[in-house]
């Protein structure tokens, strides 16, 4: 029967009208501004730098190696290595950057930073709120602006931020047994040579 | 020298003039009414222009004209590391990204001889197939969007596909701008929360595919918009290098799928459906066959996952400088066959990238498919050549 179709079709319209205002899953859309759908765990939108301890100034785990800036896909990062070298969170002592950028118009978000960093220093942020009036200055972001806590770190990423934890602490172990190790090979040798 | 000689063999006995459109003679007296369509017409997805000169409401010539989006994605390839260009293969067919990053993957892979663990392997099928499903469905539903359906069908796919955009931010990230695969594997590793949660989704699948089938296969409507408009004859599809569901909706049983076997695909039992016609409904059909077939290998995957490592242990990330050669790799995106090709140089950039884009080869032969049609038909079967702008203009 000619339009046998179009009503099979119309009928199924109606189930999903109907059914849109009862069934729960169908339920999905929150209000923005007022409720925020939270976001899933790996979620990422631009990366920041993370720092251990109170105060970003000597916390950061950043050595300024500018890796990530030499790997950034759309180069959206900018680094300065410091002229002086800082004692890091083993105790040794290490560059930092003195001047560390993100143009954040310019991020594609790609988390390609955080794979190539060897020092766990750059991470992926969740805050997705970001729009400003300034499209230069403002999403320029520096050093201050980019330091988050490690306390942050864990709250957004708590599975992957366990992992890193666990591996910085076992390297910490190592260096600690490796400072140990040479201080007692000093104390043997002056010993030694005191006899 | 004799006239055979001139050409190439495999052409000598084909007439002057064989590969062009067959010229459509104007019936009406007057002029040609020549209309620009697009860069910012509706139904173009994004910036595309139909040059279409018309007699009547009959197309008499079409030029299709591109490269608004361009934004040199292969020379930029070739001035960074390879690893650098994985996310910006995402931006090529955004609508896919998973399979634009398997084809680069396999490519380098191939130039590497790196070897992919069988964890690896089976993610990338799952969220390839996933990623096939949904671009499917949606590209059925801008089809019917433009036919005049505004919303409804498009809405019912967009609906489905924003289940599986969100297993792929749960699991990459990222809705679109995934980045997932690496040269040897995959980024991370599914937790098996998510693989439940994927199972669940891929069992309502069907039921969406039955409910779509209900909506819109028989309609009487989209029945009389479709049938016999736009015939691609398949040696023609064959000899333009039509791939994926528009040359099977001309009837020509090649999918990489099969005949390449890459991954894992000649483990799984799936069919290739196949059209007749080679017209706007046959494609559309086409697509939805295959989405059912691509539950079907994702039943299959998500049995046999097992556990194990999602990286090879001998992956170098950072660094990488393959040996002096050249690779390609191809697979079957959903919208054809999707191919990379790379030529090192032994430094850490590729000396060639070049992108083998499906939708861009499709596009070539819109003119023969709509001259003699209605000007309301090239909408049409614009729609049914399924493109994605971004990977056309690259």
């Amino acid at each position: 029967m000619l339009g046998e179709g179009i009503l099979k079709g119309m009928a199924e319209t109606a189930k999903n009208f109907f059914g849109s205002y009862f069934s729960a899953e169908r339920l999905t859309t929150v209000e923005y501004p007022e409720q925020r759908i939270a976001p899933f765990e790996a979620a990422r939108v631009f990366p920041f730098l993370v720092f251990d301890g109170a105060d970003y100034e000597s916390g950061l785990r950043c050595v300024a190696c500018q890796i990530c800036e030499k790997e950034c896909p759309p180069k959206c990062i900018f680094i300065e290595k410091s002229k002086d070298k800082k004692p890091d969170a083993l105790g040794r002592l290490q560059f930092y950057p003195a001047r560390f950028d993100i143009d954040i118009s310019v991020c594609m978000s790609c988390q390609i930073c955080v794979e190539v960093c060897p020092f766990e220093a750059i991470k992926m942020d969740t805050e997705y709120e970001l729009s400003t009036y300034d499209r230069f200055g403002a999403l320029l972001l520096d050093r201050k602006q980019l330091a988050k806590s490690n306390e942050y770190y864990r709250q957004i990423h708590p599975t992957e931020a366990a992992g890193v934890d666990a591996k910085l602490a076992a390297e910490k172990v190592k260096a600690d047994a490796k400072v140990k190790i040479t201080a007692e090979a000093k104390t043997a040798a002056i010993a030694g040579a005191g006899a | 020298m004799s006239e055979s000689q001139t050409k190439p063999s495999i052409l000598a006995d084909k007439p002057e003039g064989w590969n062009r459109p067959t010229a459509i003679e104007p019936q009406n007296e007057g002029e040609l009414l020549e209309v620009a369509m697009g860069p910012h017409h509706p139904s173009t997805h994004g910036v595309f222009r139909m040059d279409v000169a018309l007699d009547g409401e009959r197309v008499i010539r079409l030029r299709p004209v591109f490269g608004y989006l361009h934004r040199n994605h292969e020379k930029i390839a070739e001035g960074q590391s390879y690893l650098a260009s994985m996310p910006y293969t995402d931006r090529l067919d955004y609508i896919c990204p998973i399979t634009n990053n398997w084809a680069y993957a396999l490519a380098v892979e191939k130039l590497t001889g790196q070897e992919v663990p069988e964890r690896a392997e089976y993610l990338r099928v799952i969220l390839g197939e996933l990623t096939r499903y949904q671009n499917h469905a949606s590209s059925i539903g801008f089809l019917i969007q433009e036919m005049g359906a505004s919303g409804t069908p498009l809405m019912y796919a967009f609906r489905e596909r924003e289940k599986i955009l969100d297993l792929f931010e749960e699991l990459t990230g990222a809705r679109m701008m995934v980045n997932y695969m690496r040269f040897g594997g995959c980024r991370v590793d599914a937790s098996p929360g998510w693989l439940d949660r994927t199972r669940k989704v891929v069992a309502g699948l069907t039921e969406f595919a039955d409910e779509f089938d209900r909506l819109l296969s028989t309609n009487e409507i989209l029945m009389a918009r479709t049938q016999g408009v736009g015939v691609l004859r398949p040696e023609l599809a064959v000899n333009a290098g039509v791939t994926g569901p528009m040359l099977r909706a001309s009837g020509v049983n090649y999918d990489i799928r099969k005949v390449d076997g890459y991954g894992i695909y000649n483990r799984f039992k799936f069919r290739v459906p196949l059209g007749d016609h080679g017209d706007v409904y046959d494609r559309y059909m086409i697509r939805m066959l295959e989405m059912r077939e691509s539950i079907k290998i994702l039943e299959q995957a998500l049995k046999e996952i097992q556990p194990g490592p999602v990286m090879d242990s001998k992956a170098k990330i950072r660094g990488l400088r393959p040996k002096v050669g050249e690779a390609y790799g191809r697979i079957e995106a959903p919208k054809g066959e999707l191919g990379f090709y790379l030529i090192s140089d032994g430094g850490p950039n590729p000396y060639r990238y070049r992108v083998r884009p499906p939708s861009l080869i499709n596009l070539t032969v819109l003119e023969d498919m709509c001259l003699g049609v209605n000007v309301a038909d090239v909408v049409l079967i614009f729609g049914s050549v399924d493109i994605v702008l971004g990977e056309v203009d690259r």
